[in-house]
């Protein structure tokens, strides 16, 4: 139990130095920008009309202290770290004077459920395919399949997405092609909202799954290819075991593994969003949060944002990490 | 390695394919070179003309040929890919053979630098990057930010291989014999990472050139600059689907499936050609 203490503790440091280093590296960004954020933004506001000279000047005063722009270099960063800490980016200048916490806190559920759900959906076709297809390695189906499935992998996840749009919304349309639930539905856990959400969804997780799912299937297939020649393998099947028994209890097991720590590796990126496929979806996460705060020079929203999933994924990564030991004895706690 | 690669042409149907779609990506490129139009001249054939014997891949709503705006953007997009996967290997050779060689505190100190690197996700922080600088992103800035932040996994799996020739005989040999540990590096060990190097800089080319179509296509780069994803970009901002003029859209769809095939299947041989097990399978064995 002692190694697992000192193990967790090692990979909290990691946490810590991950969390340091991007909020480090976000500030810099932010700071070191040739672009002045206060006078971008208040070209952007007196745009929409407000050009009352003393009101630009106190919407001046109250950015410049929004961004901590005062002071020497490190007395701004250690006030971004203040705000880190406290969670608080401000108001949001698109949709003045919402917090931008609110705004992120209302868009990560979606991000979080679609690609957790998707993420886990990917792993399962893909990896049982590819255990089907690296067992039963000289079937012709099975090698038609794979060929599908891998000539799948390598496309980019904006046509995969753009063909299903043209495909279910355009030629057949029977699924929504936009947003997050329907417009009109109170968000309640009413069976209409429910299934609202689910078909909302359904096309931008495809996408996902079809894009993630040739990952997992590669590398299940090479898995399990290589156990299937493996000598205990081999004397089970000498042995009579059948067939059924040999790939689900000798050869799948094993196989899984691996498997299991790429799955968790890639749930704790669920927070680092999809942008691409939230933009041509509509759909409400924090992906497409962030392109619309760079489409409106957002400049508090689009901070917040990294921000908070650069913390998210790093402290999703270190749960995983330290929960992984417990179900893999082979992991070494060094 | 010549005789690898003719090997792998001739008994590697997936190397051969793949081989096969990216000399049709590099003839298209080739064409570039003999556009008769200027990369940004627009209006200068009939807009929305559907493909034909004189305009193959049809024109745009901007009224320029999509087969030279293809050829141009694909030099561009390759052009961006190349030089993200060829800054970002330096950084991953190096940082993987140092590390994988010298070892010890060294090693713990570089590869904690590299886990917490490859541990920051990439999207939000381009996408500030891109925020903040705005004009100032032209596409060797983008060139150079993708190649910082993508070479972290590679250079742990070039470690891996250095790790294992470190304690080989010849490595010992050519220390003895008074070789510097740049040398053992660059003329002992960096021929027995070049497998591993070919396969990730696939790997990393579909990854970069990936980027720059997100990153274009939502209108985050040089529009100004043809690349695939702003040919995409445009199709959009003239909603060439909705007008019915598909093939401005679908053009550059196939043709960067051509490219990320071409270049997934020949990672793909390669890597396999590095995993002697699935040779064998191959075989029959």
């Amino acid at each position: 139990m002692n190694g697992y203490l000192t193990y967790v503790a090692k990979r909290f440091g990691q946490f810590l130095f991950v969390v340091f280093t991007g909020v480090t590296l976000a500030f810099l960004i932010a700071h070191f920008s040739p672009v002045d954020p206060i006078e971008q933004t208040v070209s952007l506001l007196t745009n929409f009309g407000s050009t009352d000279p003393r009101t630009v000047e106190i919407l001046r005063q109250s950015l410049r202290e929004l961004y901590g722009t005062d002071g020497s270099l490190l007395d701004q960063y250690l006030t971004f770290w203040g705000r880190v800490i406290r969670g608080d980016f401000g108001p949001s200048l698109s949709a003045f004077p919402t917090p931008v916490m609110t705004i992120i806190s209302r868009a990560l559920p979606w991000t979080v459920g679609l690609l957790t759900l998707a993420t886990i959906i990917s792993w399962i076709i893909g990896n049982t395919l590819g255990a089907i297809a690296g067992y039963f390695r000289n079937n012709r189906t099975m090698k038609v399949v794979g060929v599908l499935v891998m000539a799948m992998q390598p496309i980019p996840t904006y046509i995969t997405g753009l063909t299903l749009v043209i495909v279910f919304g355009f030629l057949w349309p029977i699924l929504p092609i936009s947003g997050g639930a329907q417009l009109n539905l109170d968000p309640a856990m009413t069976w209409t909202y429910i299934q609202s959400v689910i078909t909302h969804g359904t096309l931008p997780a495809l996408t996902l799954v079809l894009v993630g799912m040739g990952g997992w299937f590669i590398a299940m297939r090479s898995l399990v290819s290589n156990i299937v020649t493996d000598d205990y393998v081999v004397y089970a099947e000498l042995g009579g075991v059948p067939s059924r028994t040999i790939f689900s209890q000798y050869v799948a097991r094993n196989a899984m593994l691996p498997q299991v720590t790429g799955l968790a590796l890639s749930l704790g990126n669920v927070f680092g969003g999809a942008v691409i496929v939230e933009f041509i979806f509509n759909y409400p996460g924090i992906g497409k949060l962030m392109v619309a705060g760079i489409y409106a020079g957002d400049y508090s929203l689009v901070l917040g944002v990294t921000t908070i999933s650069i913390i998210a994924v790093a402290a999703a990564v270190f749960l995983i990490d330290i929960l992984y030991p417990l179900i893999d004895p082979r992991v070494k706690l060094g | 390695m010549f005789k690898v690669l003719f090997d792998l042409l001739r008994y590697n149907r997936e190397f051969l394919l793949g081989t096969l779609l990216i000399l049709i990506i590099l003839a298209l490129i080739a064409c570039s070179f003999f556009a008769p139009y200027g990369e940004n001249d627009i209006y200068v054939v009939i807009p929305d003309m559907p493909p034909s014997a004189e305009y193959w891949l049809g024109t745009n709503s901007r009224g320029q040929e999509i087969f030279w705006q293809l050829a141009i953007s694909m030099r561009n997009t390759l052009m961006f890919g190349i030089v993200v996967a060829a800054i970002s290997r330096v950084i991953a050779i190096v940082v993987g053979l140092v590390s994988g060689y010298i070892g010890g505190r060294t090693d713990q100190i570089i590869m904690a630098i590299n886990d917490t690197l490859g541990a920051l996700p990439n999207i939000p922080i381009l996408l500030l990057l891109v925020f903040v600088l705005r004009d100032q992103m032209t596409w060797p800035v983008l060139a150079l930010t993708a190649a910082l932040l993508g070479w972290t996994h590679d250079s742990r799996l070039i470690r891996s291989v250095a790790l294992s020739l470190r304690t080989r005989e010849f490595t010992r040999h050519a220390a003895f014999s008074g070789m510097r540990t740049g040398q053992i590096l660059f003329r002992e060990h960096l021929p027995y990472v070049m497998p591993i190097v070919f396969f990730t800089t696939m790997n990393n080319l579909i990854w970069a050139i990936g980027l720059e179509v997100t990153l274009s296509i939502l209108g985050f780069s040089d529009i100004n600059r043809p690349t695939i994803g702003g040919m995409i970009y445009w199709a959009n901002a003239h909603s060439a689907m909705v007008a019915g003029i598909w093939w401005w859209i679908a053009v550059p769809m196939i043709f960067v499936v051509i490219l990320f095939l071409g270049l997934f299947l020949l990672a793909m041989s390669v890597n396999e050609y590095i995993d002697p097990r699935s040779r064998l399978a191959r075989m029959g064995a």
